[in-house]
């Protein structure tokens, strides 16, 4: 039986020499990542803004400007309404209640509801979700500071294992996709809110893998080929990688793919933020990250222990052979 | 690498066996696992609540009410420590401003005394041996107590235990089924109940802090009051119940005749001449006898039955109520007289609880959700055993056993260590299974590359799992610290998600790495092939 091969053998793509062009790919991307986050804004769900919100369904498909005009009759703040996937569905989102306690909230709910069915036969709510506005900043403090957390993290132990390039690289790298999420969400307008934040940290640990791996290649062929040229090297390295970083890219979206297409409406945007943040992750780790090491400076250096768990620092010998190095 | 004993295979086989059969019990429903033989273990997978459906609650303490009892209950102290004892000492201007207790000491000879008699009121709190209560003297007479940092953290501590117990006995009382009570951080409860879709009853009850007080009514005070004029000392004014007796603000004496404390049952009943509903109660020992004195001495008058500074009724006292048991009268339907009950036998909340967040999911989306789940975990199952089947063939099946078994261990872990599974957590499990193949494609492209330098089978299959292993060590630690964040920093959904992934990464790398590799190990020893088609 003939195996499937999605990427041949001995590829020899010169990645390295795509680089500047790929510089200006990504500087204009993030920058429009940054210009879309700042100008149209995050819709930020009620975990992170505080609120009320009630997803009701429907029998039919309702006619979404009279459900605004039921809602509004009630003078309990600006509703938005949203609809995705499933017409039969709607999301309701009231803002905070001005000073009101837990009742007043409460009222609202069932005033919402109360409406909706009388107008809407045989609706009825299939969740609804209240968060002070006191919670909700919490959450937004602690979302914030896992993903810086995670990015720190993640940093030291790539210089730990590696060099500091490494580090500084992959910092990088997980800020490139940061910013393309960021602006994916901005651009899509779909609903930040807490699950968003885990999706982000699996992109995070996701681009982190593919990073890695193809780190751990260069440092193993900087062992094997001392005199190799750099650029050469990461191009060597990044190819020995491709089937591996393909084969794995396209697992994983199969799976993600029937998440996004089977999984149900609830976890949309979390399955689409995923599938982005595999692309993106896989583009940076290519270009963004190896590539970056080759304009810090990272030079080949000396051999050391066998295992790959030393790295060669404290030996006075290498470092001469280091320093002797072009 | 061929030299796998076969103690190894047995251990190998014997775990991944018995974490399958570990797995089993999830997916059979909970009336056959229940007809299983006790030895049997049965472990489940908890749903979370937007799988189950079911209600969320964030209750947060008032600590400004732990203060405040804690000054009022220090002022009683005081006054009564300094009346009890030998010589009596006269204080006044006692006031409990601004935070802290102050009063004066009328004769100031006596300061020295009082402050004798004050210390042992206060004990230490915490571990820094650091005192509950700040005394000072200021002006030669006037003591100033302030409740230190330490001692207020601890009372909040106590307070915030105590009330988390109370919401547990009250949500029991209400039947529902495998309620979550947790404590979160210094001043929060978790509650969680699954299969509640209308939570307005939950809430109304853990709303109450059920303090039950009987007082006796002023008559002429509350003419007054009527009348507009302040209320006299010793007297306060208190509202009546939604719905009460007409009038709607009456004054009752400061001092309380019996409260709640000694109260050992209540329970909803039906009045025996017209049939509402009621509060049957019983006190213990002493408050009944205090009450059966005070009904004694007080008869033809009223008094006031007092729920959370909110009078219920005010009965006259026809007859002496004797055997310490009465019932409490209100515009009552069968369902508040049942939660006025419950609130009242599981024992007054020392601080009021809000609740600041709260999360309800219908049965129906949930029930929507796990079939949703369940479908695209399976699709995705099978899409990625076809597309490895394609690319590595034998290798490739080796590699998707490891991928099924590694969705049975998950499951397993899960039950075993109590793990609750929620929306997120399925798309990490979908994504597990995406990436639980990584290390087996990394092995795979490994010894491919070998093999293309021209190694023999074996010298290739042995090289391709050592250096491919120290990648995927490395790979798999980055990705556990970014869970490991997610775990000590996310909340609800996002923890959830944390918990399937760290399992994922822990049991895809074993059986990815050993169990292939013995796989692969037993398959070359036996057919010794001159080639792989990988």
């Amino acid at each position: 039986m003939r195996l499937l091969k999605i990427v041949p053998d001995n590829t020899n793509i010169r990645f390295v020499r795509l680089r500047f062009w790929a510089f200006g790919l990504t500087l204009l991307l993030s920058l429009a990542a940054v210009g879309l986050t700042v100008t149209k804004g995050l819709n930020f769900g009620v975990d992170f803004v505080g609120g009320l919100m009630i997803e009701e369904r429907f029998q039919t498909p309702p006619d979404l400007e009279r459900v605004r005009a039921a809602v509004d009759r009630l003078g309990v703040g600006d509703a938005t309404l949203q609809q995705f996937g499933d017409p039969k569905l709607v999301t309701i989102r009231l803002p905070v209640q001005e000073g009101a306690d837990e009742g007043a909230t409460n009222a609202v709910v069932r005033k919402v509801e109360t409406a909706l069915s009388a107008q809407f036969p045989g609706a009825t709510f299939s969740r609804y979700a209240t968060v002070s506005g006191k919670v909700s900043g919490e959450l937004v403090k602690n979302g914030v500071l896992a993903v810086v957390l995670a990015m720190i993290g993640i940093s030291l132990f790539a210089i730990f294992r590696f060099e500091w390039q490494f580090g500084v690289s992959t910092f990088v790298a997980i800020f490139h996709d940061l910013l393309m999420t960021l602006g994916f969400f901005a651009l899509t307008q779909f609903d930040f809110d807490l699950n968003i934040v885990a999706a982000v940290l699996t992109i995070i640990g996701y681009s982190i893998n593919d990073k890695i791996v193809i780190d751990d290649r260069i440092r193993e062929n900087m062992r094997k080929y001392r005199n190799m040229n750099m650029s050469d090297l990461v191009d060597l390295s990044v190819n020995e990688t491709l089937p591996r970083t393909v084969m794995t890219s396209v697992t994983i979206l199969l799976a993600l793919f029937a998440m996004l297409f089977l999984g149900g409406h609830v976890l949309r945007g979390f399955t689409a933020a995923m599938i982005l943040g595999i692309v993106v992750g896989t583009y940076s780790s290519i270009y963004v990250s190896s590539s970056l090491l080759i304009t810090l400076g990272l030079r080949a250096q000396p051999p050391v222990d066998d295992d790959g768990k030393g790295r060669g620092r404290g030996n006075p010998r290498a470092e001469r052979v280091s320093a002797g190095q072009p | 690498m061929l030299d796998f004993p076969r103690w190894k295979v047995w251990s190998i086989c014997l775990t991944l066996g018995l974490a399958i059969l570990l797995a089993i019990p999830s997916f059979v429903p909970e009336k056959t696992t229940a007809t299983w033989p006790k030895w049997i273990p049965a472990p489940r997978i908890n749903l979370g609540l937007d799988l189950a459906g079911g209600s969320y609650l964030l209750l947060e303490a008032d600590t400004n009410d732990v203060t405040a009892a804690r000054l009022d209950g220090m002022r009683e102290q005081v006054a009564t420590e300094m009346r009890r004892g030998t010589p009596r000492i006269e204080i006044g201007d006692i006031s409990t401003r601004g935070g802290q207790l102050s009063f004066m000491v009328r004769d100031a000879t006596q300061v020295d005394a009082a402050r004798e008699r004050l210390l042992p009121m206060t004990t230490g709190a915490g571990l820094t041996g650091q005192r509950d209560w700040d005394i000072s003297v200021i002006n030669t007479s006037q003591f100033v107590m302030k409740p230190t940092e330490a001692g207020l953290a601890q009372a909040v501590d106590t307070a915030m235990g105590d009330a988390t117990e109370v919401v547990r006995r009250r949500i029991d009382e209400l039947g529902t089924r495998e309620p979550t009570i947790i404590r979160q951080g210094k001043d929060r409860i978790v509650v969680q109940v699954p299969g509640l879709d209308n939570p307005q009853a939950l809430k109304d009850l853990l709303g109450k802090t059920a303090k039950l007080e009987f007082k006796l009514v002023d008559e002429a005070a509350t003419a007054a009051v009527q009348t507009g004029q302040p209320a006299p000392v010793g007297t306060q004014v208190l509202p009546y119940a939604e719905g009460g007796a007409a009038g709607g603000r009456i004054a009752v004496q400061r001092s309380t005749i019996v409260s709640g404390e000694q109260l050992i049952d209540a329970r909803q009943a039906f009045h025996p001449e017209n049939g509402s509903p009621i509060v049957n109660f019983t006190f213990d020992g002493p408050g009944g006898r205090r009450f059966a004195r005070v009904t004694q001495e007080q008869t033809g008058k009223r008094f006031a039955i007092i729920v959370d500074n909110t009078v219920i009724s005010a009965p006259r006292i026809n007859t002496p109520i004797l055997g310490g048991s009465g019932y409490i009268e209100g515009s009552f339907t069968v369902q508040s007289a049942n939660e006025l009950g419950i609130a009242l036998r599981s024992g007054k909340l020392p601080v009021a609880l809000k609740v600041v967040d709260e999360s309800t999911v219908g049965p129906d989306l949930g029930a929507d959700s796990i079939r949703a789940g369940i479908i695209a975990s399976a699709v995705a199952v099978a899409a990625v055993v076809a597309f490895m089947l394609v690319t590595y063939g034998r290798f490739g099946v080796y590699a998707n056993l490891a991928v099924v078994i590694n969705v049975a261990v998950i499951l397993a872990m899960m039950a075993l260590i109590g793990a609750t599974l929620t929306l997120p957590g399925i798309a990490g499990f979908v994504l597990t299974i995406g990436t639980a193949v990584d290390a087996n494609v990394l092995i795979n492209e490994r010894i491919r590359e070998e093999r293309r330098r021209g190694r023999n089978v074996v010298q290739a299959v042995e090289l391709g799992y050592k250096e491919a292993s120290r990648t995927i060590f490395e790979a798999n630690v980055t990705h556990a610290i970014s869970g490991v964040i997610m775990l000590l920093l996310g909340s609800g959904p996002v923890k959830g998600f944390a918990v399937v992934l760290l399992i994922g990464i822990c049991t895809s790398v074993f059986t990815a790495v050993v169990f292939t590799r013995m796989l692969v190990a037993l398959w070359i020893r036996k057919n010794r092939p001159a080639d792989i088609n990988i």
